[in-house]
């Protein structure tokens, strides 16, 4: 039936005949570069894993195996057979699709349709009234979603040419980034929930594969494991929640229940549940507390897959899906309170951790946590445009975060290679003073810090911004401040939401300005022989790594906000409109959340201060001529260690559930129910039963016809009585 | 006249049970299941006045089979007593496995 009313509402739609019937080629185009690259690396067999880990035993120094071999052989020895071919392949399929999706968009952009394009390709499959089909959503906000992981991920793709360069498993590699883009673009084009949670599942299987894309080093396989489980948690939620949709609703297309969604009634408990297990997904795949702790350990993969996956678009996801379910939240204002306090914790305590970390890569992957705390806090608190926004921006400056680690881990793998070295090259005491090596890289890294820091013009700060003042907007006057969360009134759960993202505005700013510091300023601490050989990436690593740059620096033009004095003033917010529109109206009682000119300003002063006061805080506390290499750097101490120890949170993790899982599995599951009642009592026990009944039957043949006799007059008699009784 | 016919037969039958239940010479409890043979003749001879000419030909049947059963069971009696010097069934177990 919903089926019927989809197709009527495509039949008349503006962009039918369009080149948005070709959607479904944008997910293709990466799917058939992993075919092919899929079938090169399995072609040349013995290529299929990765290098032989000849000599690599610090933990942390597997940016690069190859690195090794290359020079004792020379470069070409060492190179993929095909690895030209995929260099070719790889890159093009996305840079076609994004070609496409640029014409799908513009299309968009010219038809301004109020509903989404649903492109129909097939049954997927039917059950009773249950039926999915497999379809392609055209909207505003899954263009947006399109083009940055066709955009972001073009960029990464053509850093990795020449990242991996050495790679004996190069396309391998590729194929597994090919497929990751696929599915991720499933998931952001699905029309339905269940299509979407294939793109889910798809994205969380290629993080797998791509974690523990070096797997002879056990710490990246384990760490890889740990993404998985981590994320089935997540999942657990949103299949109930799912479940839940289609026992009320009746349908999973997204059209069909935000049409639908107010039959739940608005603040009910099950629409709030539904939003709350939604958001159990949403915290598992995008890194929120409880289920963060996969994240930090995802940096076990190589840089690019940090960028890509880590980064920009797969733990984006969950804020993608609440943005999605914007008509479920903005019914659901205790949810969307949990959604904005949990996003603002997260913030804030992920950015304590990131103060501590020396691993250049830790230090940014406890900053993607914070930073997607922020994105959770704009779309909790029903400013899905502003979360949104910040998604975008936080993939273009963590991109180039982690493009720009990549370059710096290059370098330094380079040079420590020359030497025969086995430092850490991800270890940020081992750097140091690496802006007169690298200059391209440091003037880079220093724009993406500005940007995610919040110093205004650059994309961080309107973007952030625009969620601590939606923040602040909504104290009063909207469902949420109205609501009661667990008691505590919703403006004072929001009141303290916005202090702690000022408080994390603050932290980011002091971790990403300490990592600047630490990596680029001050003397060099590599070693002398090793100095030597520190250069830039070449041209194919750094020409990313600029457009990145430019995205960095005018993307917040996308979306400026409304006290602006020129220029396209809110054009993100108005684009998505007609998706999350309605919804955002209704958490703010059907008006726009306006705040007076003077509120704005004073909200912008304290934003910036605080961005400048944490910049400053770091300059004038943090010495890197001080700093010592990580050989000789003494144990931390007091609160600065439970900071670089991550509060121990993996370990009390361990402590109060892996443990008991593996103590209960082996005591309860394995010893009581597997050997004690399956094998002993049902395997075992019904041997004994056969074999007891069989001494009985024994003892019966006395081989006296006497007893026989009896036994056959007494059976007689019983039968007899029987058949009179009756 | 059927009712006092029907007694006796009935009478007859658990005199020849209780002997086969409680003798232990072969012989005797070979007798007691000629009894019982008698006793189901006796009542189908009875009720063949009711029912028919049916009950009379079975009494036949009955009474060949039962001469066959004498032959062949005396003839086991005796090659049993000719093996084990006895007749007295407590003390032959040879059914049993």
């Amino acid at each position: 039936m919903l089926l019927q009313t989809a197709a009527v509402a495509s039949t008349g739609h503006s962009l039918q005949g369009s080149v948005a019937e070709w959607i479904w080629l944008v997910p293709v185009l990466p799917l058939i570069g992993f075919l092919i690259n899929g079938w090169l690396s399995l072609r040349a067999v013995g290529h299929v894993g990765p290098a032989d880990p000849s000599g690599e035993e610090h933990g942390h120094g597997h940016t690069d195996d190859a690195h090794h071999d290359a020079h004792d052989d020379g470069h070409q020895a060492t190179r993929h057979p095909s690895a030209s071919i995929v260099s070719v392949v790889g890159p093009t399929v996305l840079i076609l699709a994004f070609l496409l999706a640029v014409a799908i968009f513009a299309a968009l952009a010219a038809a301004q349709p109020d509903a989404p394009f649903v492109k129909q390709l097939f049954t997927w499959m039917v059950a009773g009234d249950f039926r999915v089909d497999a379809a392609f959503q055209v909207d505003q906000l899954s263009m947006v979603m399109v083009l940055v992981i066709t955009g972001v991920g073009a960029l990464i793709h053509v850093f990795s040419v020449g990242y991996m360069r050495d790679d004996p498993g190069y396309p391998r590699y590729f194929a597994y980034l090919n497929l990751f883009v696929f599915f991720m673009l499933v998931l952001v084009l699905g029309a339905s929930y269940p299509v979407l949670f294939v793109g889910w599942e798809g994205v969380g299987l290629c993080s797998y594969l791509l974690i523990g894309f070096w797997f002879t080093d056990k710490v990246n396989a384990d760490a890889g494991k740990k993404a998985f489980v981590v994320n089935r948690i997540g999942d657990f939620g949103f299949l109930i929640a799912m479940f839940l949709l289609f026992a009320n609703l009746g349908t999973l297309d997204f059209s069909g229940v935000n049409a639908a969604a107010p039959a739940l009634g608005a603040g009910s408990a099950l629409v709030t549940v539904i939003c709350l297990l939604l958001f159990l997904g949403c915290a598992g795949k995008s890194a929120q507390i409880p289920l963060y702790v996969w994240l930090p350990d995802a940096m076990a993969g190589p840089t690019p897959v940090s960028a890509l996956i880590h980064a920009a678009t797969m733990v984006t996801a969950g804020v993608y899906l609440v943005a999605r379910s914007a008509a479920l939240f903005s019914m659901a204002p205790a949810a969307s309170l949990t959604v904005a306090l949990v996003g603002g914790l997260t913030a804030l305590f992920a950015a304590t951790i990131g103060l501590k970390q020396w691993d250049i890569k830790k230090v940014l992957a406890y900053s993607t946590v914070s930073q997607l705390g922020y994105m959770f806090v704009g779309v909790g608190v029903g400013a899905y445009a502003a979360g949104i926004f910040h998604l975008v921006t936080h993939a273009f400056f963590k991109a180039l975060l982690f493009l720009g680690s990549g370059s710096v881990i290059y370098a330094m793998h380079q040079a420590y290679h020359h030497t025969g070295s086995h430092e850490d090259a991800q270890d940020m005491r081992n750097m140091g003073g690496l802006k007169q090596f690298m200059p391209v890289t440091f003037v880079l890294m220093w724009i993406a810090t500005l940007a995610i820091a919040g110093i205004p013009p650059f994309a961080g700060f309107f973007s952030k911004d625009e969620i601590l003042g939606a923040v602040f907007a909504r104290t009063h006057g909207s469902t949420l401040a109205d609501a009661q969360w667990f008691g505590i009134p919703g403006s004072a759960v929001l009141y303290a939401v916005w202090v702690f993202g000022l408080a994390a505005a603050l932290l980011t700013a002091i971790y990403m300005t300490r990592m600047m510091l630490y990596t680029f300023h001050g003397p060099n601490r590599s070693g002398e022989r090793e100095r030597e050989h520190l250069h830039e990436a070449p041209w194919i690593m750094t020409g990313p790594l600029v457009a990145l740059g430019v995205l960095s620096a005018v993307g917040g033009w996308l979306n400026l906000p409304a006290f602006f004095p020129a220029g396209p003033i809110q054009a993100l917010h108005h684009w998505l409109e007609p998706v999350s529109g309605d919804a955002a109206l209704q958490v703010t009682h059907g008006a726009e959340a306006h705040m007076t000119a003077t509120t704005e300003y004073t909200l912008v002063g304290i934003a910036v201060a605080i961005a400048v006061a944490g910049i400053a805080i770091a300059f004038a506390r943090l010495k890197p001529a001080a700093l010592v290499p990580k050989a000789e750097a003494p144990e931390a101490e007091g609160f600065e260690r439970v900071l670089e120890h991550k509060y121990y949170v993996d370990e009390i993790y361990d402590r109060i559930v892996v443990r008991p899982i593996e103590s209960g599995s082996r005591g309860i599951l394995w010893r009581g129910l597997d050997a004690g009642i399956i094998d002993g009592l049902f395997v075992n026990g019904s041997a004994y039963l056969a074999r007891g009944f069989g001494w009985l039957g024994a003892r019966l043949q006395t081989g006296r016809t006497g007893t026989y006799a009896w036994v056959l007059v007494i059976g007689v008699i019983a039968v007899l009585s029987a058949f009179s009784l009756r | 006249m059927i009712a006092e016919s029907l007694a006796l037969s009935a009478v007859l039958f658990t005199i020849g049970t209780i002997g086969v239940l409680t003798r232990r010479n072969a012989i005797v409890i070979f007798m007691c299941v000629e009894l019982m043979l008698n006793a189901v003749n006796l009542s189908f001879v009875a009720l063949s006045r009711q029912y028919g000419v049916t009950g009379q030909v079975f009494v036949v049947f009955v009474m060949t089979v039962a001469a066959a059963e004498a032959a062949v069971g005396l003839a086991i009696i005796i090659s049993i007593f000719r093996h084990r010097q006895t007749v007295n069934l407590q003390n032959i177990n040879l059914l049993k496995g």
